[in-house]
């Protein structure tokens, strides 16, 4: 297989669209382009990622403007048939909203927009997104949200530790989870989460702004790196990923 | 056959379960000014819709739809709505 497409949705107010172009394209080289949210087909692309930002000004609550635009409909097709799609900040808020992850991101319990590192733990690394993690291994990325507080009725977030579907956990440097450590007040520290079916993330911390050499992090790399060894190691890798999750 | 304007006055308030730190911030403002009887205080959202359809019945099922698909997210939040019919002149 050569490169990975990725195909990144631009909504209106989406602001870091291009950094993760960027980060697809530029510093991991792989195929990465934009796609207008205006579009009806996502072309033929492998990975979608919702980015962040507002889109549609955030107005009336966080993603739920963003889930009508055209794109949605073959998104939504695409995730239900497999396809891989990973949210970020505004992209997991959208995937909250057009109901392909459970739950909701509710404004940040200290109702402050925060913007800083923060660290999270890998809780499952036996997905298509974090398959470049070792287990419990802290990763140093940063967040930048006003609504980030996960919030799920008790059945769902019970199903959720049941499927091992917490992908990432807000956790001290040394990877314990403390209330401290939580910048928004979200449930069980939640920071990403991923559906039944291992096809769709959603995390709230930004792994695009935490990728180039440059800027000393380089920790969200690996995010990008397990999706694209998805593709490429042998189709045995992903599967026998997928299967250890059941 | 002439259509008739209806009035939907719709109320979006957060879940009874969910905290709403907002209303907590506002009710220690409250407290602040010396009104100790105000228990508690909870923010939501206020939204108007001008619906141009034949009947009231029609207006109330567009405003329903309209609320549940995308004015109010049912995990976390409740709506409530009634529809006045405006004269025309």
């Amino acid at each position: 297989m050569g490169k990975v497409k990725f195909g990144i949705v631009v909504f209106p107010g989406s602001n870091c669209d291009h950094d993760a172009q960027y980060v697809a394209g530029h510093i991991m080289q792989q195929d990465a382009r934009l796609i207008w949210h205006k579009e009806s087909s996502i072309g033929d692309v492998d990975v979608v990622i919702l980015p962040g930002g507002f889109a549609h000004g955030d107005y009336l609550r966080c993603g739920a403007i963003a889930r009508f635009s055209p794109i949605m409909k073959d998104v939504v097709d695409f995730a239900r048939k497999g396809g891989m799609v990973i949210g970020i900040c505004n992209g997991f808020q959208v995937l909250t909203e057009v109901g392909l992850l459970p739950g909701v991101l509710l404004r940040n319990s200290s109702l402050r927009f925060v913007c800083k590192y923060v660290n999270v733990a890998v809780e499952n690394n036996a997905t298509r997104f974090t398959s470049a993690c070792d287990k419990g291994e802290v990763l140093e990325i940063p967040i930048a949200h006003g609504d980030g507080n996960y919030f799920a009725d008790d059945i769902t977030i019970q199903k959720l530790v049941d499927n091992n579907q917490i992908v990432f956990k807000y956790c001290a440097k040394d990877g314990e989870l403390t209330e401290a450590s939580n910048p928004n007040g979200s449930l069980l520290n939640i920071a990403g989460i991923i559906n039944e079916g291992g096809n769709v993330l959603g995390l709230m911390p930004h792994p695009e702004r935490a990728a180039d050499p440059v800027l000393r992090h380089t920790d969200g790399q690996k995010i990008f790196e397990s999706i694209i060894e998805s593709f490429t190691g042998t189709e045995r890798t992903a599967e026998s990923i997928s299967m250890e999750r059941r | 056959m002439e259509d008739n304007l209806f009035l939907s006055k719709i109320t979006v308030t957060l879940r009874k379960s969910i905290l709403d730190p907002q209303g907590k911030a506002v009710q220690h403002g409250i407290h602040s000014m010396g009104y100790d009887a105000v228990e508690d205080v909870r923010i939501g959202k206020f939204i108007e819709l001008s619906v141009n359809v034949a009947s009231k019945k029609e207006a109330e099922q567009v405003t329903e739809e309209v609320c549940k698909k995308l004015l109010a997210n049912p995990v976390m939040e409740d709506f409530a709505y009634v529809v006045e019919e405006i004269k025309r002149r």
